[in-house]
């Protein structure tokens, strides 16, 4: 039986008060505990950034790695064993800047790792630089006349990739939030997240008041999360109205790691490594006469 | 002719353009050489492009043991009018040239007289036997046989091999093509002075490229995670391990780009998976940050490049050895590192599952050395070359279930001991929950900035190195062990410059002209035992195929030692003896 109890960390975050982190924290806390999944079942892959240390606020197996690579270390690991949760979790200038390349990649590769990221449209870790999701116009120490870029759109991104479930949820949405990410644990491949992240030191424009005046979320307005060109309607919807939950689902697509045939057998790690047999040795060689 | 200019053996050269087959049949005649019971040793010389263009494979071949290739040319199969001007002038005298009397040929074009110019309507002859004028390489081979007296048998049943699955057609019209060009080659065996005899009895031999030999190695090894992206000649590893994936159960991943390789194999290893990376220098590049990850949090994984010509994308298709000083230090910071340098192929198989047991034993990376000579030259062992009953799997301090069960106290992945090197498990027990970390932690992972803790670690990790230091070979000497001159290489430059060597020595009396000095384990630099080592050297000579000397610098740096001179090559091609002793001796 598992508690919340079971995840407490040691360690106080470093965030600053009320920063949507604590919310997406504790988010992934009742959504492993709901699914009755235990620390040493998990691990969680970070980048680099605030939201990136969180592994080291919980009972869990992390890996903080570079900025903008968790999803190919997570991905290695869930080729090495797939027995185990795999879940990344990195701010939106991890996974949709640095990392963008490796995101569309295992959307299309349909590994099964959760990717959730911590999207407060600015760099908080080095001080306030716009990020791939700011709004183009907004000044920042490396956008002094107002950022010129437009916006990526990486739930859009993600369904022309392939992504076979693509959510958006809300720090300041606890439950819904929750409910996002156990789904996305149940679901079979790559699962995207993006979640809503007020930064109250570095974007106070897009903070709660700004996202509380807007969301709304896609179940109770009707939306077929099979629909595919009703999900990208909503993926490039931004503004007055944001929306939030289950915005593309397709159930029973074939994982990439299903595929290898390598892993027929189980996991990697879990089968036995044992020398050459002397009949392979003997066929190895034979191919080189 | 000097002694040092004497041959060994018999070199038949195929030259053609990209989609002529040359690669193919250059490989398939090697195997007949080895099928007949001789040694042969095949390089072949492509250009970075799939049509067109100048290609040709060597195919040198003796009674005795080879390890390299070399000069001149005995029997050069001319496929193209291009092939004429480019190789005329490495014919031996009294060889020959096959050319295609379909092509318009100009007789300006023959300038050497002491060579015989045997033009036959190739074209034709493959179009009538096999229906394709592809199968021209194939009439040329059994010209070759003909002409230097070798059995075709070992040449048909290569043909037999690698037609079999087109069909018994095919077949047949390819067994007919080298029995055209075999009748014509045995019409003028007499006047050609290189021959080649089958040696009946003999064992079955292998005929193997060091890109092989390291597979198989890391395969034997233990090896079950791939992770690369495509760059010559570094791909040529994932496609064998590609190819063996399904019936070894090794997952093999083509990754979206070589950032993404690194961090895959950190990934698979960290979850207990012996992971390679293969690349070429270029690639390397890319993953530089990712070795830093793998030594930050001594995460083992081998990483493998098969060097080639820079900087940038360089040569391509080409040879070089110039990544030395950048695999040593590459990454920011400090960490500990191995570098392994294999130059012959028995080393490179023992390299191949080698270079996982170090990793695991010491928890971090393992840089591998190869280049493009080494990794697409195909070279005849014998049977027992590959040492398979040596092979190990050792683990290190990878703890087991049940050692992890009977844990009593919390588990610290990063504990400070006294090698350096601390119990290792890996994530999905109960009683080992830890977060790994890039930046700087503490015994258990967490961030940490504190000084004393930085140093702590910091001199753990490189405390490490002394463990290390202690696994790695003196440098091998090949030749007397006295000598005027010691040269000193590494990686796959042993192999010319040991026949180098031998024919220096070969009828001179003492002390020997030469020995050399072959340096295999890079790093961590066994500076004792090869200060030692090149201490007795009289006369120290680099052979390098780089611009700059990096093995001397580097020698410099941890030896002292100055080296005398350097025989430096930076041409995209590999040396041939005849060149390493023509350089040496000022010609």
């Amino acid at each position: 039986m598992v508690t919340r109890e079971d995840y407490a960390g040691r360690e106080p975050p470093t965030w600053c008060k009320g920063c949507g982190n604590f919310g997406i924290l504790n988010a992934i806390k009742m959504a492993l505990v709901d699914l009755g999944l235990a620390p040493h079942q998990v691990i969680i892959f970070t980048g680099i950034g605030c939201g990136s240390k969180l592994p080291h606020y919980m009972k869990v197996n992390g890996f903080h790695t570079l900025h903008g690579r968790p999803v190919p270390v997570a991905t290695g690991a869930r080729l090495a064993n797939h027995g185990v949760k795999i879940m990344t979790v990195h701010g939106d200038g991890d996974g949709y800047s640095m990392g963008l390349s490796h995101l569309a990649h295992a959307a299309r590769r349909n590994i099964g790792i959760v990717d959730i990221i911590q999207n407060n449209r600015v760099y908080g870790l080095t001080k306030g630089q716009y990020s791939p999701t700011s709004d183009a116009g907004m000044r920042t120490p490396t956008s002094p006349e107002g950022a010129i870029e437009h916006p990526v759109p990486p739930l859009a991104l993600a369904i022309s990739m392939g992504a076979s479930f693509v959510a958006r949820g809300y720090a300041g949405e606890l439950r819904h939030l929750a409910g996002l990410i156990g789904q996305a644990l149940q679901h079979q491949g790559y699962a995207l997240v993006d979640v809503l992240q007020p930064c109250v030191t570095f974007n106070r424009a897009s903070a709660y008041d700004f996202y509380n005046a807007r969301v709304y979320k896609l179940e109770e307005a009707g939306h077929v999360v099979t629909d595919r060109d009703a999900a990208w309607r909503v993926a490039m919807e931004w503004g007055e109205r944001i929306p939030l939950g289950v915005f593309y689902q397709v159930d029973g697509l074939p994982t990439y790691e299903e595929q290898v045939p390598a892993l027929k057998a189980g996991p990697l790690v879990k089968q036995p490594l044992r020398k050459l047999r002397p009949e392979q040795v003997e066929a190895l060689q034979a191919e080189l006469r | 002719m000097t002694t040092s200019d004497r041959t060994v053996g018999v070199t038949i050269r195929i030259s053609g353009a990209a989609g002529d087959g040359v690669e193919s049949s250059g490989a398939g005649f090697c195997t007949a050489i080895a099928r007949g019971g001789l040694y042969a040793f095949g390089v072949p010389d492509y250009y970075s492009r799939i049509r067109g263009g100048h290609n040709f494979y060597s195919i040198r071949a003796s009674p005795q043991p080879l390890y390299s290739h070399e000069d001149p040319v005995h029997l050069l199969l001319a496929l193209t009018q291009e092939s004429l001007p480019r190789h005329q002038g490495k014919i031996a005298a009294g060889g020959a040239i096959l050319y295609d009397a379909n092509l318009d040929v100009s007789p300006e074009e023959q300038v050497r007289d002491d060579i015989a110019f045997i033009g036959l309507p190739l074209s034709d002859m493959a179009q009538k036997t096999a229906g394709t004028t592809l199968a021209r390489n194939t009439v040329a081979l059994g010209f070759a046989s003909g002409i230097t007296g070798y059995d075709i048998g070992p040449l048909q049943s290569v043909i037999r091999e690698n037609f079999a699955r087109k069909g018994q057609q095919v077949i047949d019209g390819n067994l007919a093509a080298v029995e055209v060009g075999y009748v014509e080659g045995r019409k003028r065996a007499c006047g050609f002075p290189y021959k080649l005899s089958a040696v009946p009895g003999a064992p079955a031999r292998m005929v193997v490229s060091g890109t092989e030999a390291f597979a198989l190695g890391a395969l034997a090894g233990g090896c079950r995670f791939v992770a690369g992206y495509p760059m010559t000649p570094g791909s040529l590893v994932l496609h064998w391990m590609a190819a063996h994936s399904a019936r070894y159960g090794v997952v093999i991943k083509h990754t979206e780009d070589e950032i993404a390789a690194i961090n895959m194999a950190v990934g698979a290893a960290h979850m207990g998976a012996r992971a390679l990376v293969p690349t070429s220098g270029g690639g390397f590049s890319l993953m530089v940050e990712g070795l830093g990850l793998a030594g930050m949090t001594e995460t083992p994984v081998v990483v493998y490049n098969a060097q080639r010509p820079g900087p940038s994308t360089g040569l391509p298709t080409r040879h070089e050895q110039s990544d030395l000083l950048f695999m040593l230090y590459a990454s920011q910071g400090e960490f500990p590192r191995f570098v392994l340098a294999p130059g012959t192929h028995e080393q490179v198989f023992v390299a191949g599952w080698r270079s996982f047991n170090l990793a695991e034993k010491y928890q971090t990376p393992v840089l591998v050395f190869s280049d493009h000579y080494l990794a697409t030259a195909m070279r005849t062992l014998d049977p027992d070359a590959f040492d398979f009953d040596a092979v190990q799997i050792d683990r290190g301090e990878l703890l087991a279930d049940t050692e992890l069960d009977a844990l009593d106290e919390p588990y610290l992945r990063f504990r400070v001991t006294g090698s350096g090197v601390s119990p290792r498990a890996v994530p999905g027990h109960p009683k080992a929950v830890w977060v790994s970390d890039s930046d700087e932690h503490n015994e258990n992972g967490s961030i940490t900035e504190e000084a004393d803790v930085r140093v702590a670690q910091m001199d753990k990790r490189l405390r490490k190195m002394v463990g290390m230091v202690e696994e790695m070979s003196a440098p091998g000497l090949y030749g007397p062990a006295e000598a005027e001159t010691t040269f000193v290489c590494w990686g796959s430059t042993v192999g010319p410059l040991r026949e180098a060597v031998d024919r220096l020595n070969a009828g001179a009396g003492k002390p020997a002209r030469a020995n050399l000095l072959h340096m295999v384990d890079l790093w961590p630099m066994p500076v004792d035992a090869a200060s030692r080592a090149l201490g007795t050297a009289r006369r120290l000579v680099a052979v390098e195929v780089n611009a700059t000397g990096q093995m001397a610098q580097l020698i410099r740096t941890y030896t002292g030692r100055l080296v005398d001179d350097k025989i430096l090559k930076y041409d995209g091609r590999p040396f041939t003896p005849q060149e390493i002793i023509a350089r040496f001796q000022g010609r």
